[in-house]
């Protein structure tokens, strides 16, 4: 499907694509047909809405018209039975909007079962959830189209052969439920956090996708305070994103930001939804991690920053959540509240972590806490083994650079 | 639809202790369950593997594959969808020290 041009068409499909999606696969349990119903429905949308007018309620004229999509192609398959029944007895489209059900909850969950491999639950949130086209996918997981199609296409057998249901999980299952589709938006959330490149490429901006699935989840389970608290850290991270590049593209360390380019809207909206969280009683990695963000996002500039405080929240972060990346974002707190060879010290506890052995985030953190304690020598080796290890052209030009400034003295 | 609830268990647990049936779990799970049984350890070498190849067949003493667990016992179920059979398995007593493996029956 070729982007829409118009604007309300734009706006609709951000609004209403998982939707939609969402209401034909709570009627038949069939995710592909869902899916080709919805994009019929935006075609016909295309098409009708430049002649007719943008219709007053576009979410539920879609929905009609992809339920009427699925009733027409399961009768030419032949399809008989309760499925068709459903669809047709389903009066929901003529009420009014707000009492047309929102099924995207039950997508979630769906699309999030931990009977999913993590590479599946993505790619299925993102297609069915926000209706990013399967090269634009591919394409943010440097992976080939083929690939991908072939991904979603397992993952709905899967769906089907296993069982797993189109519910809002109950009982104690929710809250470990709730934390996996957590985990799947903040994956998300970091790997889009890469400025996109070029007018078309505003629909791949992973991180503007999960901000907007975790804004869904906190108004569809409004007293659930780790899904505000995961919004308001997405929202305390993102605001810093207008800074985090310079016009070349090449990365800009925290520190060297300007934090007039940072948002402030964004910064407010984070701060408001961290207080509600913590009021309802979110105390986890996610409110720890967005505490974090804002004592960043408020400092005025670098030297204004409460290391100390930031530190201590990072001592406390470890224990909840004992990954070797918090662990070395630790070790920066603590080099920049106590000195270099205290953040060094810090990590010394995580150097063997094999979880660590494959990535550049270890030597480069060394690297940047010996250039701070003057063991230019050191410092030097550890950029080295970090540029062997480094995947992406902007950190690899941004260690370059740190290398280079080293030998100029 | 209906699951296999493949009970796997450490080798050296087993011997230890087989362990007592879990009456409260086979009281609470009565309705879903469609057969199910206990299977003698296999560390006692009473499994035999059969394989035939090119013709012949073949029997060995003891389990298919030598692990650190073994398949200690099965149950049939049937429930509307993984989820409630997740819930079913969660309950089994056993779990603290094992895992059970839930397969969707063709058909």
């Amino acid at each position: 499907m070729m982007p829409p041009a118009d604007d309300a068409l734009r706006t609709a499909f951000t609004d209403e694509w998982g939707r939609v999606v969402a209401a034909v696969i709570a009627r038949t349990g069939d995710w592909a047909l869902a899916e080709e119903c919805a994009q019929d429905a935006f075609a016909v949308a295309a098409e009708r809405w430049a002649v007719d007018g943008v219709p007053e309620r576009p979410g539920a004229w879609l929905t009609t018209v992809a339920r009427r999509r699925a009733i027409d192609r399961l009768r030419r398959s032949g399809v008989e039975g309760r499925a068709l029944a459903a669809l047709s007895a389903d009066r929901t489209d003529d009420r009014e909007p707000d009492e047309i059900p929102d099924d995207r909850l039950r997508l979630v969950f769906a699309c999030c079962h931990p009977a999913l491999p993590m590479d599946a639950r993505v790619a299925l949130t993102l297609r069915t959830l926000c209706g990013l086209e399967v090269a634009e996918i591919a394409r943010a997981f440097g992976v080939s189209e083929g690939a991908m199609a072939k991904r979603l296409v397992r993952a709905r057998q899967r769906i089907a052969h296993t069982g797993i249901p189109f519910r809002i999980p109950t009982g104690s299952a929710l809250d470990t439920r709730v934390d996996g589709v957590l985990t799947v938006l903040y994956l998300l959330f970091t790997e889009g956090y890469t400025p996109s490149a070029g007018p078309d490429a505003t629909r791949s901006d992973l991180s503007g996708e999960a901000i907007r699935l975790a804004a869904l989840l906190t108004v569809q389970l409004p007293t659930h305070p780790d899904a505000r608290a995961l919004l308001a850290l997405l929202l305390l991270h993102d605001a810093r994103r207008p800074a985090r590049t310079d016009g070349t593209g090449a990365l800009v360390p925290l520190a060297a930001q300007d934090r007039t380019r940072w948002d402030r809207v964004r910064i407010e909206r984070g701060s408001a939804e961290l207080r509600t969280a913590v009021r309802q009683g979110a105390a986890g990695r996610y409110a720890l991690q967005a505490q974090i963000a804002l004592l960043h996002d408020e400092a005025r500039d670098a030297g204004a920053t409460d290391w100390p405080r930031i530190a201590a929240l990072y001592e406390r972060l470890v224990l909840v959540d004992p990954s070797p990346q918090a662990v070395l974002a630790r070790a920066v707190a603590v080099a920049a509240a106590h000195g270099p060879d205290a953040g060094l010290a810090v990590l010394d506890e995580v150097r063997a972590h094999p979880q660590l052995a494959g990535d550049h985030y270890l030597p480069a953190t060394e690297a940047e806490l010996l250039r701070t304690a003057g063991r230019l020598g050191a410092a030097a080796d550890a950029y080295r083994r970090a540029l062997g290890l480094v995947r992406t052209a902007p950190e690899r030009a941004h260690l370059e650079q740190r290398l280079a400034g080293l030998d100029a003295g | 639809m209906r699951y296999l609830l493949l009970h796997s268990q450490p080798v050296a647990a087993l011997v230890d202790d087989p362990g007592s049936p879990p009456s409260t779990w086979l009281e609470e799970t009565e309705d879903v369950r469609r057969g199910g049984a206990r299977l003698r350890p296999a560390t006692d070498a009473t499994a035999a593997t059969v394989r035939v190849r090119g013709g012949e067949t073949l029997v060995t003493h003891g389990p298919f594959a030598e692990l650190a667990e073994e398949i200690a016992g099965y149950d049939l179920i049937e429930v509307p969808d993984l989820d409630r059979a997740i819930e079913v398995a969660a309950a089994h007593p056993t779990l603290h020290r094992g895992a059970i493996e839930i397969r969707p029956v063709v058909g």
